[in-house]
Order: structure tokens, then sequence, then C-alpha cells
């Protein structure tokens, strides 16, 4: 299992399009990736619906993990787009 | 609605109209949420191909769309296709439910989790119903619930329309509204007269017109007829071309005899203002702020608000614009300033009310105010609307010049409580101007819920108690020289506007629409004749009564190009 903490960086938090653009982007990993909040229930991180649940705001951190070679690859990736501001974008 | 045994029979549909304007066109009918029934329904082999087909429509919409419309769309788009839904659909078809009622539950079990979160995410929970009506009506083999997406130039046809749906219509194809439910001071309607749309409500019988077939929408009349002949075609057109011409009047607006009064339009947004701005109107009397606010999590900065005030001051160019502080709460609900839990939201803290909740709301506003006055160079006019006594009203304007609306800016206050009314004198003492706001003053006078369209009849401004408290307040503007504005939807009515000027009201503020055939009826009636109509409605024992003398005395020209 590979793990990353990251801080949100969205200024709307992890919500509607910031959301959405990271929830794509863990789908489009492929393999499966799923997200927490520290010591919380780790969720589907493709899953909008999900993520949206875990009223992540910004620089609250959160979890990612993931299994296999590629996880290293996908997590540092998803990492970036987390500590990205995508409401500025 | 055709019946085979008479196949080109009219039928006509009576409602209550909004605006005075008629057309001919295709029926374009939007369906409501879907009904699941007792025994539920769907195909299981159908589940994922259902939520596939509603994902891959909202994106196709939302490809064509553009702005918040276009970011809706694609976020609703993107919870169709969420795999956590499906999932769980998938395990309940699997236990033994009917994919109906599993993906009417999967999608419950988010709306649950939304609901108790709160804040952001239960304003997300109007998307998920959308994908639940959507997925649930393919797997039903129902129409697509919602407004369609317009081919041609039509007449929207629906059971009701929520605040989504209007605003997601492409208004450059909506010839006319027709609702089956609904009221004249509803959100449909106010959004149908901004936008000069004909439209009525309440028409009984709607949701039996076909889907194409070519119906006449009469707002005056509040009529809808199905298989319109050749009679009603050109009166149609007459009507069309009557309206062309009370456009080319621009004068500022005033009676026969010149006794002027002023004729302004009603905003929400900055595009409405650009809208209005290009239009003949003096400027306007309301601004409903509160369209900047709703739909948000949080309540717009300072700096944001700042500049849509500037922009809608600087459209204007100088000419009066009458700003109405946030008006949240009964009707208008927003996640950061009201209440859930009241059980009277219209007798509640709403209006000027939250400065007892949330006072920074209104101080917010009030320096975002001050700031587009410094910034642009022009002094708005500001109100505060649910105001009650005339020491609220003190209040406000302490509130308003301590936040820095300097004496070169107007404050004053909404007159739409009765107490406001009744002491109008006192509340002047105060403030530089007081705005009448029909809707709610009659809502209040008549005891009666706006939102409630079986009780149409008692919220009629022309109601002899409610004409009794306007008479009171314009009175009272008279004895100490100060304006009194109307701001409500009935200065857009014609005979209302003479029965006002009559009683002394300053100015009128209505839909930018409603703005041509107003000024066209003070245009043709000297003062005095206002005087004596106002007289003679306040004279009347009932609304109809009221409303069928002031018709007498107005010109029988005017009755005609207006259809009165």
């Amino acid at each position: 299992m590979t793990e990353r903490t990251a801080a949100v960086a969205s200024a709307q938090g992890l919500h509607a399009r910031p959301a959405s653009l990271f929830a794509q982007a863990a789908g489009q990993a492929g393999i499966p990736v799923k997200i927490a909040k520290p010591g919380g229930n780790p969720v589907d991180a493709s899953s909008v619906l999900m993520v949206m649940t875990l009223s992540a705001k910004k620089g609250d951190q959160v979890v990612l993990s993931a299994d296999g070679p590629q996880a290293d690859q996908v997590l540092d990736s998803l990492v970036t787009l987390l500590q990205t501001d995508l409401d500025a974008q | 609605m055709s019946d085979p045994s008479e196949p080109d029979e009219p039928v006509t549909l009576q409602g209550v109209g909004v605006g005075r304007g008629m057309v001919v066109g295709p029926v374009a009918k939007a369906y409501p949420s879907p009904v699941i029934p007792a025994g539920g329904g769907g195909d299981p082999e159908r589940l994922e191909a259902a939520f596939r087909q509603v994902a891959q429509g909202l994106q196709a919409r939302a490809d064509t769309a553009t702005g918040a419309l276009a970011d809706v769309l694609a976020a609703t788009a993107m919870m169709a296709s969420d795999p956590s839904l499906l999932d769980e659909a998938t395990k309940r078809v699997a236990a033994g439910e009917t994919p109906a009622h599993a993906v009417d539950r999967a999608v419950g079990q988010f709306v649950e989790m939304f609901t108790a979160a709160g804040g952001v995410l239960a304003e997300r929970v109007t998307d998920l119903r959308s994908v639940r009506d959507r997925v649930v009506s393919v797997l039903l083999d129902l129409p697509e619930p919602g407004v369609p997406p317009l081919q041609r130039p039509s007449v929207v046809v629906a059971s009701d329309l929520s605040p989504a749906d209007t605003a997601a219509l492409d208004v450059s194809k909506v010839l006319a509204i027709v609702i089956g439910h609904g009221g004249p001071t509803g959100h449909t309607a106010i959004i149908a007269g901004q936008l000069g749309i004909p439209c009525v409500v309440r028409a009984t019988g709607a949701m039996r017109l076909e889907d194409g077939e070519e119906v006449a929408v009469d707002a005056a009349a509040g009529t809808v007829v199905t298989h319109p002949g050749p009679e009603l075609r050109a009166r149609a057109q007459a009507r069309a071309e009557a309206a062309a011409v009370l456009t080319t009047d621009t004068a500022p607006g005033a009676t026969a005899d010149g006794h002027a009064v002023t004729l302004l339009a009603n905003i929400g947004t900055v595009a409405d203002a650009e809208r209005a701005a290009a239009g003949a109107v003096e400027g306007v009397g309301l601004f409903r702020t509160e369209v900047l606010f709703l739909e948000r999590a949080s309540a717009p900065t300072e700096d944001e608000q700042a500049e849509v005030y500037a922009e809608v001051l600087r459209s204007f160019g100088g000419r009066k614009v009458v700003v109405r502080t946030l008006d949240a709460g009964a009707d208008k609900p927003m996640a950061f300033a009201t209440q859930p839990d009241e059980e009277n939201p219209a007798l509640g803290v709403r209006g000027y009310r939250l400065v007892r909740r949330v006072p920074e709301l209104l101080r917010t506003q009030l320096a975002a105010l001050a700031r587009a006055a410094k910034d642009t160079g022009i002094a708005p006019w500001v109100m505060a609307p649910m105001i009650a006594t005339a020491q609220e009203a003190a209040d406000f304007a302490a509130l308003a010049r301590e936040a820095g609306l300097g004496d070169e800016c107007r404050v004053g206050v909404m007159v739409e409580v009765p107490a406001a009314a009744l002491r109008a004198q006192d509340v002047l003492a105060h403030v530089d101007f007081v705005s009448i706001g029909t809707n709610d003053l009659a809502q209040y006078t008549m005891a009666t819920d706006r939102l409630r369209g079986t009780l149409v009849d008692l919220l009629d401004p022309f109601q002899p108690a409610v004409l009794e408290l306007v008479a009171a307040t314009a009175r009272a503007g008279r004895g100490v020289d100060r304006p009194v504005g109307v701001c409500g939807e009935s200065a857009a009515d014609p005979l209302m506007a003479v029965v006002l000027t009559g009683l002394g009201v300053t100015s009128l503020s209505m839909s930018l629409g409603a703005v041509p055939a107003v000024r066209h009826v003070l245009r043709r009636h000297t003062l005095a004749q206002c005087e004596e109509a106002a007289r003679a409605a306040l004279a009347a024992s009932s609304a109809d009564e009221a409303r069928a003398a002031v018709r007498a005395l107005v010109d029988p020209e005017v009755v005609e190009t207006l259809a009165l």
C-alpha cells in the first residue's frame, strides 16, 4: 500500500469543480485510488459524490492510497492536482 | 388536448396572465419528476445504460451551454456517471429491489448524507434529485423531466417550473410560458415579466396540451387557446404591431398635463442592468441584490459585491439606481442567512430583520455600496426591505451613513408591512424616501401567502384595504415632500399605474417589458383624471369593483390598444 498526504489548495475546498476535476483524474488513473481525511474512512477517489462527502476545506490534509507498481506515479500526479488551486483556473 | 370527434374546435384554458403580450406558437412541454409505481419498475439489464444515457445527455447539453448553466450541467453529468452511485444501485438490484426503487434509494442515501452535512453539500441536493429523476424516467420509459432543449421558438408548457428550470431556459426561443400551478408573483412570473415574455400561470389543464400543437397565449386575458383560427392569429399580429408602436415613445414618464412620474425598471443582475440601461427608462427602482447571494455557500465578499454594484451604477451612467439590501428568507432561503426551522418564514427573520442574527451581512453590503459609490462617483439610492417600525428605519439609516454612504446618497426603506404604511409619517422622519412593495404589502395586509396560488384573488393589489395603505403612505410622502415609489408588480398594470399616480406616487418601477404600456396610459390622462380614478378605486367595496370603476374612467382608445 502506497500513501501520500497532501493539503487541499483550492479556495473552495474539495467541492464542485475542484472535486469533479480530482475525481475525473482519479478515475482515469487506471488503478483504484482511495482518499480519506487523516484517520478517517478511505473512500473511492473516482467518486465525486464520495469525495465531496469528505468536506475537505482549503488547507485540510487528505491521505491518498493505492496499490501496485504504478501507485507512486499515480499518487504523485494526484497530489500535484490537489496542491493546485483549481478554482483559479 | 385534441378530441378526435371535434378535430379543430378551439379550447380555451383560463389562467392568470402576467404581462400584456399575445403570441401564437407550438407547445414544448416540460415534464415533472417521475412517480415510481408502488411495485417499482425498470429492467435490471438496463440499469448501467440508463445512468450512462443520462450522463451523456447532460454532458452534451453542458457542451453547448455557457457560464453557470454549463458548470451546473457538467457537475450533474459527473454525478450521473459516479461509480459509487452505480455500485449502490447495482447492489440494491442484486438484493431484489426493482431498478427504479434501487436508483431512487441509492440517490436517497446521498441526499441524506449531503443534507446532514449541510452547507455547500446541501446545496447540491437539487442536482442529485435531478439525476434521480432523469435515470428513473429512462428506466420507466417516461419523458425526460425538465425543459427539453428548444429546437424552434416555442410556448413552454409545464405543471410548474423550478428556479433551476427557468434558469436553464434558452430565452431566445421562448415565445411564452404557460404553467398549471404557481402564482402571478411567483418566481416564474417575475422572470417572465423581466424578460417581457407573455406568461399565463394557474392555467388549468395545461398539461393536457400536446407537444408541438399550436396555441395562442394571451397574457392580458390570461388565456391559452388551442387550434387558434385566423381571427385570433390576426389579433396576435395586431397586438404585436401596437406594442411595437408603443415602444417608439421614449420620453420621460408624465401625465398628459406634464406631471412627471419617474418610470424605472426592476433588475436582479448585471445582465438585467445592461438590458434595462439600453431601454427607455429613467433608471432602476428596484435592484434585487439577493440574486448575487442565491445558490451560494457563503456570502459574497465586500470586494465581489462592490465590483458588481459599480458595474450596475456605471451601466446607468448617473441615472437613478435604487438598491435594495439583501432580502433573504421566506421564499428566498440562503444557506448562510436563514434559519431552516422557522415555522412561518414569511413572518420570521427575513429582510432587514437579518441584522438581528447576522449583522455583518448588512454591514458588508453597505460598505460595498459605499465603495462602489466612491469608485464610480455615482451616488446610489439605498433601501432596506421588511421595515416594520420607525425605529428600524432610523437604525438602517444610521448603519448606512456609518458604512460611508454620504449625503449625496439617498437612504430609504421599503413599505411592505402594513405597520410601516400606517405609520409612514414616522418612518419618513428618518429616511429620504420610501418605496412600496405591493406584492408583500398585499400578502401581509390580506394575511395571504404569496406562494399560495389558490388564494390569488386575495392578493389583488386592487383590494381596497391594500389601496388604502398605499394611499396613506403616499399622503405621508406628500406631507413632507419626499418621494414615494412603487416597485411591486402592480406598477406594471396600466390601470393601477393611473390609480397610483392619482394617489400621489412619484415613481413606478416594473419589469422592463411593462414600461411602454404604462408610459402610454399616463401620457393619455391628466393628473386630475388620475386623481379621479384613484378616488373611484378607493370608493369601491371590492377589488373587481375598483378595477371596473377605473377602467370605465380610462380613455376607451387606450383600453382598446392595451387590451385592458
